[in-house]
């Protein structure tokens, strides 16, 4: 069932902050097997001129995908979540996550198609700290597959 | 910012090192945890089967990951990577064996931009399978 393009450009409101930890940071670089230091050695992060440990380019999907789930359990939305597979990513950085960070998302829905039986939904993510500085745009297309026909 | 490579030593066609990076089932465990994205089609062989995958598949996002590592340990600083995006057109299928899949990435400088920056295009194979389409990474370098 086509979704409401109704919904298209409507925002969302920002989520309260999510305050990014060192220790968090080290278990995801952790679990994606990356030792590059700036992510775990605040004096090797400040060597390469970071106010603090950094986060992996990745990390912040771990923010804007929460602050999406708001709008993809939007009832009157009325995706089928359960058949939502992820179909492409992009972020565009001002600068990186970092420790200390206290981030906001504001989600916007860009567009709505329909595409081969499928829901191709694409959420804007703009995360911002607690200054007001910009930190990074998330872009992700989900797709809701169409029921299989028999 | 300090990357540890001039954008005066890059040409368009100049390749990074490649990287070879192994995923198995502790490893996607390991990584839902971390990133908080517990979908059972990354854990749970049964239900992946049901909802008709071949077996468990690695998070989309561990796959762009482990990608841009190509690029991080290349230019040292990842804070120095400014944009960057993919497709993600197969599933990286991680059997529960002792040997998992390897997704294997190489890149190479495909465009000379603005202020320092340069486009690097990524190439991420599992199992004979290009597992990322479009993957582009735009860095600044020293």
């Amino acid at each position: 069932m086509a979704l409401d393009q109704s919904f298209v450009g409507r925002s969302y409101p920002p989520t309260p902050p999510y305050e990014v930890g060192r220790e968090k940071i080290r278990e995801f670089a952790d679990a994606v097997g990356d030792a590059n230091p700036a992510y775990t050695d605040p004096e090797a992060a400040k060597a390469l001129g970071h106010d603090d440990v950094i986060a992996p380019p990745t990390f912040a999907f771990a923010i804007t995908y929460r602050a999406a789930g708001e709008v993809l359990r939007d009832p009157q939305l009325g995706l089928d979540y359960s058949r939502v597979v992820h179909g492409a990513q992009r972020f565009a950085y001002t600068r990186p996550v970092r420790a200390g960070d206290r981030l906001s998302v504001v989600s916007t829905i860009e567009s709505i198609k329909s595409m081969a039986g499928n829901d191709v939904l694409d959420i804007r993510g703009e995360v911002h700290d607690e200054s007001g500085e910009h930190v990074v745009t998330a872009w992700t297309k989900l797709v809701a597959r169409g029921a299989e026909e028999a | 910012m300090a990357a540890k490579i001039s954008f005066a030593d890059v040409e368009v066609g100049t390749e990074l090192p490649a990287g070879s990076f192994p995923v198995d089932r502790a490893v996607l465990v390991r990584y839902a945890g971390a990133s908080g994205d517990f979908n059972p089609i990354h854990w749970n062989e049964e239900f992946a089967r049901e909802v008709g995958l071949p077996n468990v598949i690695a998070h989309g996002m561990f796959t762009m990951a482990e990608a841009i590592r190509v690029v991080t340990d290349w230019v040292g600083d990842p804070g120095a990577v400014v944009d960057y995006s993919v497709r993600f057109t197969k599933p990286v299928v991680v059997p529960n064996d002792e040997k998992g899949a390897l997704v294997e990435v190489s890149g190479k400088v495909a465009a000379l931009l603005e202020e320092n920056t340069v486009r690097v295009d990524l190439t991420a194979v599992s199992d004979g399978n290009k597992v990322l389409g479009m993957a582009r990474a735009v860095v600044r370098l020293a």
